[in-house]
């Protein structure tokens, strides 16, 4: 199977450079990733991230064929040769398919990931009732993996100042827990023309995402509690 | 990509007003448009008669002066967005948003004067 792999090693590469390699698959490769495994037994200064090699990890997003995905749950029977991979675009990278995350996390970060809930503790768990753990779902699947901040162009343009897609889902994931008492600052620290508002509902979010979830409409919710506590 | 030594202040407590404007605003244009296609059908087409008819009574003036402020203020809005996505230096960015405030507000006046001004 042909392919044409994005090349890059700043400390030796002046630029970078696409790469054409022909692998001889085994009939057992069914996944990218295993067809990255293969071509990196004949060459190992191939560089790339994988680690549960099952869609759980998020380490080995890539743009494949022009569509970011995770190599390991893309099948390589879908793909038209060669096959076109490059690093997930937006992100500096740190060699060949390997982007540096730190501005994805830093925004992640930015949101405070956590239950936020100053009452005491219950002698076990904080419990919800199965409507408000409903309320989780389509949230807490993210794994983070950077497929849609990295596809989505507010993010390209201002990785610094806009959240982005990922973020923002884990955001509202929070504001959506009932076990949260934490909403008016969540809402506080996102209402601002760049770190919400750069979402101009280009969707590119949901059309990449690996696990199928839909950043816009956590968005949309968390626009829509803005105008509810405000109107 | 913005050294991640540099601070960059975000947190300017606002924006839901002008994306909640944005939709608004778009819905009355939708309004409008679907007025004047609805004068255009039951006049069978406009001609310079009906036009001056249209516009001789007072109502539809406001109504027009409603759609315009809308659409100009709905380009504030979607202008103010481009020039914040792709102008990165805040200096010509504010420069630019000045000269769009002053284009936008230059139209409002030109259509007062074309609704009101007599002719």
């Amino acid at each position: 199977m042909r392919f044409r792999i994005y090349r890059y090693d700043p400390e030796k590469d002046a630029k970078p450079r696409l790469q054409e390699y022909d692998i001889a698959l085994d009939p057992h490769d069914r996944m990218l990733l295993d067809a990255l495994i293969r071509l990196k037994a004949t060459d190992d200064s191939l560089a790339f991230r994988r680690s549960c090699r099952e869609g759980v990890c998020g380490s080995d997003a890539m743009n494949i064929n022009g569509k970011n995905g995770l190599a390991c749950i893309t099948n390589l029977k879908n793909l038209k040769e060669p096959v076109d991979l490059r690093p997930l675009p937006g992100l500096p990278v740190i060699r060949d398919l390997i982007v540096d995350m730190s501005q994805f996390f830093k925004q992640y970060h930015s949101v405070r990931p956590y239950l936020v809930n100053d009452t005491p503790p219950p002698e076990r768990e904080r419990l919800q009732s199965p409507a408000a753990r409903e309320q989780l779902d389509g949230l807490y699947e993210c794994i983070l993996c950077a497929c849609c901040s990295t596809a989505c162009p507010s993010f390209w343009w201002n990785p610094d100042k806009f959240v982005g897609p990922a973020g923002l889902l884990q955001a509202y994931r929070f504001i959506a827990d009932s076990r949260d008492h934490d909403v008016n600052q969540r809402l506080d620290n996102l209402e601002d023309p760049y770190r919400l508002f750069r979402c101009h509902t280009i969707m590119n979010c949901v059309d990449v995402c690996p696990k199928n979830l839909n950043p816009t409409l956590a968005i949309e919710k968390i626009k829509d509690l803005m105008v509810k506590r405000t109107v | 990509m913005v050294s991640p030594h540099v601070h960059v202040p975000v947190g300017a407590h606002y924006g839901w007003r002008d994306w909640l404007v944005q939709r608004v605003t778009a819905i009355v244009m939708l309004a409008y448009t679907a007025l004047m296609i609805g004068l255009a059908l039951w006049n069978g087409g406009f001609d310079y008669a009906t036009w001056r008819s249209i516009f001789a009574n007072g109502a539809f003036r406001v109504v027009s002066f409603l759609f315009m402020a809308s659409l100009l203020w709905h380009a504030w809005v979607g202008v103010r967005n481009i020039l914040m996505d792709y102008v990165k230096p805040a200096g010509a960015r504010l420069l630019l948003e000045c000269i769009v405030v002053a284009v936008l507000v230059a139209y409002l006046g030109w259509t007062i004067s074309v609704l009101w001004g007599g002719a």
